[in-house]
């Protein structure tokens, strides 16, 4: 009896949403004109994918559609799951993302600190647009760049074999593709991602740093109880978005520097995907290797919000 | 007040490492440029630093310039990078004046709709069949439609409208007019700073773009810019730039002419965005707030 009152109550309120969101459309008909491109477009673009991810569950074939495809379970799961390169390309995902974290994260927020520290704008300036810079050269020309610069006669490599280390082309080398991944991550994007902390630094209180000094406070504790605390929140939020994205390494990069040589530590989770599906077509295989990404970075999401709202107050949500 | 000794040393560290951090940053641009400038058999021979160009001629250039593969590359990135942001500018600030509106019913489910699209999506293989499946496989709509809009950019937008004061609205609806002129009319000028960076970023993006375009364009003759630079860049291609060339001078002309695409290529968008980068803060703010 209960259930069903319940029941009642939420078809009501469905139906009223209906009528309330129609009399919407009646009252500001141009508002929905303008609105309704947009739904199509996400629709066409961004759901209808997400609907196609049930081909993880299927033996997709493509003339059939997702309609007349054969379900087949977990199949293409557990076939990850045995596959002889799943724990290779679970730890390279990892071991890269994680490794970013550790080198590249820190970096953009050295970076801004520094410069908050100089308030001539003569330097400030320059220093910032030039650290712009490789933020807006493409992703095909930086990674052409970076195997110029590694190949054997590269000016990198020149530079290594004068101070005695002789790498050859460095991007045939498996030990050599972490590092060079994330240092010239550093160089692309550190620039750019430490607008987000100049930002809060111009934000800063200025009483905060009087009322320091007037507690006698000495620049290291001012740079430490005022200037870090303060910027805190945005540092905090910052990583929960790098945390829940941890799995999504740069897929572009790597698919335009890695080679067959290299894969032991260079093949992800995502260019896996790519390779299996639109090179080899097995379709609902990829598919579901990537939404098993996706629900992982989901979960990871979640988990580092969760942490960081218990630890240190500050969450996305 | 005087500063002490201690932080006048750690000033002169600071500028020291800012120094070192932009030097770093800007010589991989410099070698490029200057390489690109230089005789291809003196740049195979060259060790270490380069400062300047190696007798300097503008040989690889001329080689780029007549290249039909790049011209058309050109071509065709333009039309793709125009046609998609007439559409990204109406999408975006049609969608930024709905989701602004407060007082509509569905603002904030198709704010939700629209955010959604942030953090989930189909994955490679499902988006290949959606756009194959409305017919779009090799054509350059393949890659024009896919990109109408971006929630991010949307959200950005709609910020800025946000801070209109509603009797702006209130009072243009008593004179008048309808909604489609107090956004275009009244909205859109008073907001140019957000929508010229939401642009920039647009442009920026679709310039770059080349994963899309590899795995739709089948013709040669379609290629984006960006398509044309991984034969050559990445895969290493350039012999249909050397032609003509014996095979000794083969391999020197494709050592300059590399760097010669690369300047050709990038140069459009290294001379605006620092004409944007005052706005740049701001939509990042925006970004990590709402995103």
């Amino acid at each position: 009896m209960q259930v069903m009152e319940k029941n009642k109550a939420a078809v009501i309120k469905k139906s009223n949403a209906i009528t309330k969101t129609l009399a919407d459309i009646k009252k500001y008909p141009q508002l929905y004109i303008m609105i309704l491109p947009v739904i199509v477009f996400y629709i066409l673009f961004s759901y209808r994918p997400m609907y196609g991810v049930l081909m993880a569950f299927q033996d997709f074939v493509p003339l059939k559609g997702i309609a007349g495809s054969d379900f087949v379970g977990f199949k293409h799961f557990i076939t990850f799951f045995n596959d002889i390169y799943f724990g290779r390309i679970l730890k390279n995902t990892v071991i890269i993302s994680f490794a970013s974290i550790i080198f590249c994260f820190p970096v953009p927020i050295i970076f801004a600190l520094l410069l908050n520290e100089i308030k001539n704008k003569y330097i400030v300036k320059p220093v910032q647009t030039i650290s712009y810079m490789p933020h807006f050269i493409s992703m095909v020309v930086f990674c052409g760049i970076i195997r110029d610069f590694t190949k054997d006669t590269g000016i990198i490599t020149q530079m290594l074999s004068k101070i005695g280390i002789e790498t050859g082309t460095m991007l045939s080398k498996p030990s050599l593709f972490l590092p060079i991944y994330l240092i010239s991550d550093i160089w692309k994007d550190a620039g750019w991602n430490a607008i987000i902390y100049m930002a809060a630094l111009a934000g800063v209180d200025q009483q905060l740093y009087d009322a320091a000094k007037v507690d006698g406070a000495g620049r290291w504790h001012q740079l430490w109880h005022v200037t870090i605390s303060s910027i805190m929140p945005t540092i905090v939020i910052m990583l929960i978005m790098r945390l829940g994205s941890v799995l999504n390494v740069g897929f572009e990069k790597i698919l335009l520097l890695y080679n067959p040589g290299i894969y032991e530590t260079s093949d992800v989770i995502s260019t896996y995907v790519y390779r299996k599906g639109l090179q080899e077509f097995n379709y609902g295989y990829s598919t579901a290797v990537n939404l098993f990404n996706s629900v992982i970075s989901f979960i990871m999401l979640i988990a580092a919000n969760q942490i960081s709202k218990k630890t240190t107050e500050y969450a996305l949500w | 007040m005087k500063k002490s000794l201690s932080e006048k040393t750690a000033y002169v560290l600071i500028i020291f490492v800012l120094v070192i951090f932009t030097v770093a940053t800007v010589y991989p641009i410099i070698h490029v440029v200057m390489a690109s400038f230089s005789d291809g058999d003196l740049m195979m021979a060259h060790q270490g630093l380069l400062l300047r160009p190696l007798e300097f001629n503008v040989d690889a250039y001329k080689r780029v310039f007549e290249n039909e593969m790049i011209m058309r590359g050109y071509l065709n990135t333009i039309i793709v990078v125009a046609a998609t942001l007439i559409l990204n500018f109406l999408l975006t600030s049609f969608a930024a004046y709905f989701l602004s509106r407060k007082y509509l019913y569905t603002a904030n489910a198709v704010m939700f709709f629209i955010m959604v699209t942030m953090y989930f999506s189909g994955g490679t293989v499902p988006f290949y069949f959606a756009v194959k499946n409305l017919g779009l496989y090799n054509s350059l709509w393949s890659i024009i439609l896919p990109a109408s809009a971006n929630a991010f950019n949307i959200i950005v937008l709609r910020t800025a409208f946000s801070s209109m004061p509603d009797s702006i609205e209130e009072a243009a609806l008593v004179d008048g007019a309808n909604h489609f002129t107090i956004l275009f009319k009244i909205f859109i000028p008073l907001s140019k700073a957000s929508l010229a960076v939401v642009m920039l970023y647009y442009l920026v993006a679709h310039w770059n773009s080349w994963f899309n375009a590899m795995i739709f364009l089948k013709d040669r003759e379609l290629y984006p810019l960006q398509l044309v630079l991984r034969d050559i860049l990445v895969e290493n291609d350039t012999s249909n730039m050397t032609g003509g060339a014996s095979m000794d001078t083969m391999q020197a002309v494709g050592e300059t002419v590399k760097y010669a695409v690369i300047v050709v290529s990038t140069l459009p968008v290294m001379m605006i965005y620092p004409f944007l980068q005052k706005y740049f803060a701001k939509g990042a703010m925006v970004g990590a707030v709402k995103g």
